[in-house]
């Protein structure tokens, strides 16, 4: 491979700069009305925002403990709980790189590039692991 | 305006207003904005000193403010994460981030980056606070010293990088010229990735500040795309372990949101005013800044600032 044919992969980089905007932009628009309808009171907080100067100097499992927070996707179900809304957006963000990549799979399976096609895949099982909550071991 | 932040930090850290935040005489909403404030400016600076918000977010949040260090680092992770792929896009479009390069360095930061989450978590936050201001204090002298080369001179690419085919071309927006780039010693630059994903991960800073460095001195990348390809390796490394944070209870929306917030308004005034401010003043500010809170943390972490 040379460097004579420097758009080769063109293709894949704009398809994964696409869904990187798009996701990025759904990621930041429910991040932001989330928390504006969580510090507004629109949406009622499980922590009352007034209390959260005594537990924010706790570390995150004393915190978990003493708050009864829930850990792991256990907050998927509580999205009334505007502390809780706001981990959505946060998922979304975190979850970009997910979708970019899964965007371009496709690309590699049809120019048959095996190396980075496999990439992909490990890839994405790394961040689906973590992201599910397998790779700590506590759930 | 730069002289605002210094006097901001000194205010915020004032031991009658640290001694009613530690009673919970203040009220609650004080602190996110202050959050917000500060990192409205961190994000002004960030981006003319050429570093990532990460970096000054995680020792400057984690010295002033009444915070655990958890959280602070959980926020640090978003506050890059976010800064990261705002910028993406765009840099995908004009060539000056590479995906083909980005993919393999990003899959071995990602997963390295798991690792140090995990262990930053399991550690007291005395001891992650003491390796905090040490990585700091370590980052301001790789700062200082550093020199960056805009066209790395690269003979021939190495049989890993060959294989997997990473090369492109980007144009130089003030030349006007072409630039063909290829790259060199990929694997010890694989293996210097998983080094700055680990302490990514476990310190919640981002990396911009080692992974430009490793591209452009290193493995021969132009600065320009060594920049953008490494904003684009945090989109995937930074999200792993901000994975790991959320799943753990680590992210507080109350202290994320408003630094990803101020911190990304900030970055897009910096860089509006990237043709009017000294960068190099600026930069030295940073440096300042960045040694002051390293200390900061240290002193924390070894217990003799509270």
């Amino acid at each position: 491979m040379g460097l004579n044919d420097p758009g080769q992969y063109e293709g894949e980089q704009l398809r994964y700069a696409a869904w990187l905007h798009w996701s990025t932009l759904l990621g930041f628009l429910t991040l932001i009305g989330t928390f504006v309808a969580y510090a507004l009171g629109i949406l009622p907080a499980r922590i009352p925002l007034e209390h959260l100067p005594q537990v924010w100097n706790l570390p995150a499992d004393e915190y978990l403990k003493v708050t009864g927070m829930p850990k792991g996707w256990a907050w998927i179900g509580m999205l009334g709980s505007g502390d809780l809304a706001s981990f959505l957006g946060i998922a979304i963000l975190s979850g970009c790189s997910i979708f970019c990549i899964l965007a371009v799979i496709p690309v590699y399976a049809k120019r048959r590039d095996w190396i980075y096609l496999i990439l992909c895949v490990l890839e994405i099982a790394i961040l689906v692991s973590v992201a599910s909550g397998l790779i700590s071991g506590k759930h | 305006m730069m002289r605002c932040l210094p006097l901001t930090l000194f205010f915020f850290a004032h031991p009658v207003f640290a001694a009613g935040a530690a009673t919970g005489a203040s009220a609650w909403w004080v602190w996110p904005l202050a959050l917000f404030v500060v990192c409205f400016f961190l994000g002004i600076v960030a981006v003319p000193a050429g570093v990532g918000g990460g970096v000054l977010f995680v020792p400057i949040v984690g010295s002033f403010f009444p915070f655990h260090l958890d959280f602070v680092r959980g926020a640090g992770l978003l506050v890059a994460l976010a800064s990261s792929l705002a910028a993406g896009p765009s840099l995908l479009k004009v060539g000056l981030a590479n995906l083909r390069l980005a993919m393999p360095l990003a899959f071995g930061a990602s997963i390295s980056a798991i690792g140090g989450a995990m262990l930053g978590l399991a550690l007291p936050a005395d001891v992650v606070q003491v390796a905090l201001g040490l990585t700091i204090l370590g980052i301001v002298v790789l700062m200082a010293v550093a020199r960056k080369s805009e066209y790395p001179q690269v003979p021939a690419s190495d049989p890993l990088s060959g294989m997997l085919g990473i090369h492109g071309m980007f144009r130089d927006a003030i030349s006007g010229k072409d630039v063909s780039w290829q790259v060199h010693r990929t694997p010890l630059g694989m293996a210097l990735f998983l080094v700055i994903g680990f302490l990514g991960g476990l310190f919640g800073v981002g990396a911009g500040w080692a992974n430009v460095p490793v591209l452009n001195l290193l493995m021969g990348v132009p600065l320009k795309v060594a920049a953008g390809t490494s904003s684009l390796i945090l989109t995937t490394a930074s999200s792993s372990a901000t994975w790991y944070y959320l799943d753990n209870g680590a992210i507080l929306p109350i202290i994320a949101v408003p630094s990803v917030v101020g911190m990304m308004i900030g970055a897009r005034i910096g860089a509006h005013l990237l043709s009017v401010l000294n960068a190099s003043v600026i930069r030295r500010m940073v440096i300042a800044m960045l040694f002051v809170s390293g200390v900061g943390a240290l002193l924390k972490g070894l217990g003799i600032w509270a």
